[in-house]
């Protein structure tokens, strides 16, 4: 089968035109993908986060017209139950989001007060993706001592590329439930797209195996599949518990950990504060790598293979 | 190819069925225990003036005030879970330091009614305005606007029942219609059939771009007030320590209030500003029974309003502004009450509030706050607080 890349359309925000601090980066945010001419026949589906919307265009093309709830610079644990969403939850047909509890502190409120029947858990509307992969770090205690932990695991599943392979089949046998009209295309697409990601998590393998056994900090919690994925070693975090800032305490105390466990580079996303890693990189003299985590969350990272394409590069720059 | 897609379709089937397994895996009894939250607060209050006097001009209305010295806020239990695949409930239980409980909310939700349709009954906190649905937690600041205080007793509770209908716009607008029993005041919690007071609200809100949302909204609030006693007012007489008053009417509530929050990126960890605010009328038309003995014609048309602003201007700080007034208004005193109820207090009360919270992680919250108290005439009240926010176990997802 020929190579098809997908035609992810990423309309990028004027906001970030603007001559803030950020505007000298280039921030690719898909706000709203309102498809071809046919949209009125298209399955309106809700994206909690954009690499869902990414995939449910890679699967299903013009018959579905997508809204993406959330930004690549957005922290998707903090995110506010804003009008908006609720406006956009009431058109759903299909919610698609990560869930092990990511959305917690405001999806539960979006679906609710959508009056929207069709996606609320457990109908089939609502699709989890975590619900289909194995998930890494489930706690074996729960203690809110422990910062924001995650009952189902980690929920950062996004960043190994093997989660797709699952995610894309249970959400393509979900599209082809809701709209069956379609679903032979449903059919082609996610053949087309499994032997297509196959083959390229074959060359993002082969590219990062310098990357083996390479050991990293990373800023948040957020990176257990990455690196499960390609073999990192994680040998410090700079959030002292998950979701609480790094402060200056824990930074001196991490900085002592890499002085006997020297570590290459500190990994955090690109929604996050920069501030911590470039501070641990100074002084312990690592790579302060920015990983896009979500499609749009770097310039090249405009579609799933563009998001592990820049992944990879920007983890194997961090090595030199 | 036909191979290939048998084989994925086989593995996402089985995939499915694992998952299924999965979520249907805990069968333990503990499994279907429902969130269960508690939130622990308590405040400091530093205060020049006695908490009990009420603002001027609004002798007739409920005072909440104050706490001073060191205070147990009231801790506050959280019940929440589905019923049945139709039905929510939510009981939210106030334990007071005085020892007891009261039943703050205690409502069912409809989860399957579809079409935009809400349906809620029960005992809730009235959809009007913006802040009266926010729990006392998530307030921004120690205390509630002067408004809310003066009008609804800080927030109105209704029993009864309340239809929110979310239109199929892209745009968010809602409305939403309540009946019940006219608890809160200035309902006068009547045992009588049908119902004691209405409410009816509207709101529309949208984003602007990523980094701005917004949402604006109007409200009315009737009821018909019988016999609502209030002490210590004061009169022309002037008699030590105020009279009784009874009053028996009609009282017609209209607000608008707008919130507008703006956050870098859309991304509300670093920096988050807010900016809000609300306006309430209520015009009560009726008869005023001075000092429990002489009846008379009464109409006054009261108003209050609050705008503030919080700034999150570091992850975990933030520090807030608030402006407060109320209007007592000119009453129309009828004849036989004349020479005994006060018609103009000629006095606006007023207040200005500054705040600075700190929130070591989204579960914990340290506030001061300093306050100059203009409410009460000649009676200017420098207050300080300091206050903990703490809350434990489920924490459920908070709106907009």
């Amino acid at each position: 089968m020929k190579t098809q890349r997908s035609e992810v359309s990423v309309k990028a925000n004027p906001r970030f035109g603007g001559g803030d601090a950020v505007a000298n980066r280039f921030f690719y945010i898909i706000a709203l993908l309102m498809l071809s001419g046919s949209a009125h026949a298209a399955l309106n589906v809700f994206a909690c986060e954009p690499e869902w919307a990414a995939l449910a265009q890679q699967l299903a093309g013009d018959k579905v017209s997508l809204y993406v709830a959330t930004g690549a610079l957005q922290d998707p644990h903090r995110v506010e139950a804003r009008p908006s969403l609720i406006a956009k939850a009431r058109h759903a047909q299909l919610v698609v989001c990560t869930g092990a509890e990511l959305e917690v502190a405001w999806l539960p409120v979006v679906l609710r007060e959508s009056g929207n029947n069709a996606v609320q858990p457990g109908a089939a509307g609502y699709f989890e993706a975590a619900s289909v992969v194995h998930m890494l770090e489930v706690p074996t205690r729960l203690d809110r001592g422990d910062g924001d932990v995650h009952a189902q695991g980690n929920p950062h599943i996004q960043t190994d590329p093997r989660n797709f392979l699952p995610i894309a089949n249970a959400l393509s046998q979900r599209l082809m439930q809701l709209d069956a009209a379609n679903a032979a295309e449903y059919r082609q697409r996610l053949a087309a797209f499994i032997q297509q990601w196959r083959g390229a998590i074959a060359k993002w393998e082969q590219q990062a195996a310098p990357l083996r056994g390479v050991p990293i900090v990373v800023q948040h919690k957020g990176f257990p599949y990455l690196g499960d994925w390609l073999g990192l070693k994680e040998v410090a975090t700079l959030e002292p518990k998950p979701g609480m800032e790094p402060g200056a305490a824990h930074l001196s105390q991490v900085l002592a950990t890499l002085q006997q466990h020297p570590a290459k580079m500190v990994l955090r996303a690109a929604y996050q504060d920069g501030r911590p890693s470039e501070w641990i990189a100074q002084r312990a003299h690592l790579a302060a790598v920015e990983l896009p985590y979500t499609v749009g969350g770097s310039v090249a990272a405009q579609d799933l293979y563009g998001l592990f394409d820049d992944t990879v590069a920007r983890l194997l720059a961090g090595l030199k | 190819m036909f191979k290939n897609i048998a084989m994925y379709t086989a593995a996402a089937v089985l995939l499915c069925h694992a998952a299924a397994g999965y979520a249907a895996g805990g069968n333990s009894e503990a499994a279907f225990n429902p969130a269960f939250s508690l939130i622990l607060s308590g405040t400091y209050g530093n205060l020049q003036r006695d908490p009990a006097l009420p603002a001027t001009g609004f002798a007739m209305n409920p005072n909440p005030g104050h706490a001073q010295g060191f205070n147990l806020g009231e801790s506050e239990m959280g019940i929440s879970a589905s019923i049945d695949p139709e039905f929510r409930g939510v009981a939210t239980l106030a334990l007071s330091p005085a020892g007891g409980i009261s039943v703050e909310n205690a409502f069912v939700q409809t989860t399957m009614l579809g079409d935009g349709l809400n349906l809620k009954f029960g005992r809730f906190f009235s959809g009007l305005g913006y802040l009266n649905e926010q729990h006392a937690h998530a307030w921004d600041f120690v205390d509630q606007p002067l408004v809310y205080a003066a009008f609804w007793g800080n927030q109105l509770g209704e029993d009864g029942v309340q239809l929110k209908w979310l239109a199929p716009t892209e745009m968010f607008v809602e409305v939403g219609a309540e009946m019940g029993k006219g608890r809160g005041f200035p309902g006068t919690d009547t045992a009588k059939n049908g119902s004691g007071a209405g409410v009816l609200f509207a709101h529309i809100g949208d984003d602007i771009g990523i980094e701005r949302s917004w949402r604006a909204g109007v409200s009315l609030h009737q009821t018909r007030r019988e016999k609502a006693l209030s002490a210590n007012v004061p009169d022309l007489p002037a008699t030590p320590g105020g009279v009784s008053n009874s009053f028996s009417g009609d009282s017609s509530t209209v607000g608008c209030d707008f919130i507008w929050k703006y956050a870098p990126n859309g991304n509300v960890q670093a920096n988050t500003w807010k900016v809000q605010g609300e306006y309430f009328r209520r015009r009560e038309n009726g008869v005023l029974t001075y000092n429990l003995v002489t009846p008379g014609d009464y109409a006054v048309t009261q108003s209050g309003w609050y705008v503030q602003s919080v700034y999150q201007f570091m992850p975990r700080w933030r520090i807030g502004a608030r402006h407060d007034r109320l209007d007592p208004g000119v009453a129309q005193v009828g004849a036989a009450n004349a020479a005994n109820v006060i018609g103009d207090y000629g006095y606006t009360p007023r207040r200005t509030s500054l705040m600075l919270d700190y929130s070591p992680s989204e579960f914990s919250r340290l506030r001061v706050q300093a306050a100059h108290d203009a409410s009460r005439q000649n009676l200017p009240d420098n207050q300080f607080f300091v206050q903990y926010l703490m809350s434990l176990g489920a924490h459920g997802a908070h709106s907009y």
